[in-house]
């Protein structure tokens, strides 16, 4: 095993509930260290790819190497250097939350003395102190997936599972789930991460695989997504806003499509990805006379992406998709 | 950074974080131990689950030794000595069937899956909540015998014949637990667990020998009864309490319980491990 393995190489992976294939041969390399975010709809088949890989479902067809083990035949050595947190809030709700902190550190041996004084720690770094010694049940549902989080690094994993992990979560609580992400990743620790919010893994990811219908249909860093799918679009803004109509005319005519007039009367933008005909518009427009005061090219966000990826946008829910299908 | 809340200083995260120090793999023993104070804990939060096991057992006894009793025995008083032992089978049983909610609860909850993600002895979690659930029993046996004697219920086997009663008891809970846990890995929710508990308990429970003598049944009926896991429970807590037992009567109870534990644990440790689970 050496330090450029990566922490999660699976090749052809099938899962299937009856005759829905859940999972359809999903090939994937996780580098070690960092955010690798796990982008698709309800339903895609995230979870049930990250429950393959943390050891709680067994995968019919296809192989996996998780942290250097392998998957099927070394669950328990994968078990014991990863975390997984799950969709739902995976803490006894009738325990405290210091409870259940002392509940999982004695599970992970440590002594009933140290179980606490870990169990401490975390309660404070994750902002639960004042809740230590409540019922998990009356905790909101930011709170809940702290303690769930902090439950899972009780001893720092090598290897995190977050599955959906600001899912229903306020925006408050979702920069502090946030913020515990990247502290783990400084800390060491890869983190795989689930989401349908194309934001978060815009954020956080260091790499993103799209999953669509139980396979993989696009990787790579999120740059290189964006630019796969090509359409930036271009913002100009105009030094005089009653010379809009023939600026409109002229990036109409180099750069082609259809030009929108942005409410601010001074900007105009088309959607374009070529530099040259940008440029060129550019100086069409010096010597037509109208003065430009600024420029921005914006990349495509991954909402776009993942429409040009799979054809349809990624806000589906399961049943939409099944109606689609 | 428009997280501001001072306990989440997210600058201190890193150094709890940096700190990998695994302990060694804990034994069977400490494990399971650990998932027992779980349930110990979980009796100490929401005692009110423990209360609501009695309130059976005890309406039942009001109202079978003087309502029926008196019918049934020629005297309630009569009555009462030959009921309580099945009474006291019948709290457990209705304690018993918590263990398959419990379960249940821990799976569509989401906790169970962070127990399987962990590198522990895994067996541990099911033995854990089944001697947590010893202590209940043990509680509501007290509470129950208690009332017994306060109303009139004089066993001639004496304070070891009752202690032997209620050692006896937690065996047959720990077996018959296993049934429960194998309902708790195969139903959809807690809610459909209680549902079939309570459809299977009430015929078992009646069907036996908790109320009236098996030789006033009919004969169809003589074989349902001796084949009812329960009836050989009570006619040994019965011989106990009144320090009449035979060791024909407390072979076939150990046989009961020996038949529930072979067919349930082997069947909740394949339903555990089984790659179907949810």
């Amino acid at each position: 095993m050496t330090a450029v393995e990566p922490a999660i190489e699976t090749s052809g992976l099938v899962k299937a509930f009856g005759e829905t294939r859940a999972v359809d041969g999903v090939d994937l390399v996780v580098p070690t260290g960092g955010v690798y975010g796990f982008l698709g709809p309800n339903g895609a088949g995230k979870t049930t790819t990250i429950r393959m890989l943390a050891t709680l479902l067994q995968p019919d067809a296809g192989t996996a190497r998780v942290l250097g083990h392998d998957l099927l035949r070394e669950p328990d050595e994968i078990r014991a250097r990863m975390s997984l947190t799950g969709q739902y809030a995976s803490v006894d709700e009738q325990l405290t939350g210091a409870e259940n902190l002392v509940l999982l550190g004695r599970l992970l041996g440590f002594a009933k003395a140290d179980a606490a004084a870990r169990g401490e720690e975390l309660l404070d770094v994750f902002g639960l102190t004042e809740a230590a010694g409540k019922q998990v049940k009356d905790y909101s549902g930011g709170m809940r997936r702290r303690l769930d989080i902090a439950a899972s690094v009780v001893v720092t994993p090598d290897l995190l599972f977050l599955d959906e992990p600001t899912t229903g979560l306020d925006p408050r609580s979702r920069n502090q789930v946030w913020d515990m992400i990247r502290a783990l990743v400084a800390a060491g620790t890869t983190v795989l991460l689930t989401t349908q919010y194309l934001e978060e893994a815009d954020h956080l990811a260091d790499r993103v695989a799209v999953i669509d219908r139980g396979r993989i249909v696009a990787e790579g860093t999120p740059g290189e997504l964006k630019r796969s799918v090509g359409s930036g679009t271009v913002h100009v803004r105009l030094a005089d806003p009653a010379q809009r109509g023939d600026a409109e005319t002229v990036l109409a005519r180099v750069i082609g499509g259809e030009v929108h007039r942005d409410a601010d009367a001074n900007a105009l933008s088309v959607v374009s990805s070529d530099l040259e005909r940008v440029g060129t518009a550019l100086v069409e427009l010096s010597r037509a006379g109208i003065a430009v005061s600024g420029y921005r090219l914006a990349e495509p966000s991954l909402d776009e992406v993942f429409f040009a990826l799979t054809g349809h946008p990624a806000d589906v829910d399961e049943k939409g998709e099944e109606a689609a299908a | 950074m428009s997280t501001t809340t001072p306990a989440s200083d997210t600058r201190a995260v890193p150094q709890a974080l940096t700190t990998r120090t695994r302990p060694k793999r804990p034994g069977p023993l400490s494990t399971t131990w650990t998932f027992t104070w779980r349930a110990l804990l979980k009796i100490k939060h929401d005692p009110d689950q423990l209360y609501s096991s009695f309130i059976l057992p005890i309406m039942f006894t009001l109202v079978f030794t003087y309502l029926f009793g008196g019918a049934l025995a020629g005297s309630t008083s009569d009555y009462l000595q030959f009921l309580m032992p099945g009474i006291l089978v019948m709290t457990v049983i209705m304690i018993n069937m918590y263990t398959g909610i419990s379960l249940n609860t821990d799976i569509t909850k989401g906790i169970f899956d962070r127990f399987r993600g962990l590198s522990i002895w895994r067996p541990g979690i099911l033995a854990g909540a089944l001697l947590g659930d010893a202590l209940r029993y043990t509680i509501a046996l007290v509470v129950v015998t208690l009332l017994g004697l306060l109303l009139g219920f004089r066993p001639e086997g004496g304070v070891l014949g009752v202690l032997g009663a209620v050692l006896f008891l937690q065996l047959f809970a720990f077996c018959l637990g296993w049934m429960w846990n194998a309902a708790g890995l195969v139903l959809k929710s807690p809610e459909s667990v209680n549902q079939l508990s309570s459809m299977v308990l009430f015929p078992l429970v009646f069907a036996s020998n908790v109320f009236v003598e098996t030789s006033t049944m009919p004969g169809w009926l003589q074989v349902v009864v001796n084949v009812n896991p329960i009836t050989h429970a009570v006619t040994a807590v019965r011989g106990l309490t009144g320090g009449t037992l035979t060791a024909e009567q407390f072979t076939w109870a150990l046989v009961a319980c020996g038949v529930l534990l072979l067919v349930f644990a082997p069947l909740s440790m394949y339903l555990f491990r089984s790659k179907s689970l949810r």
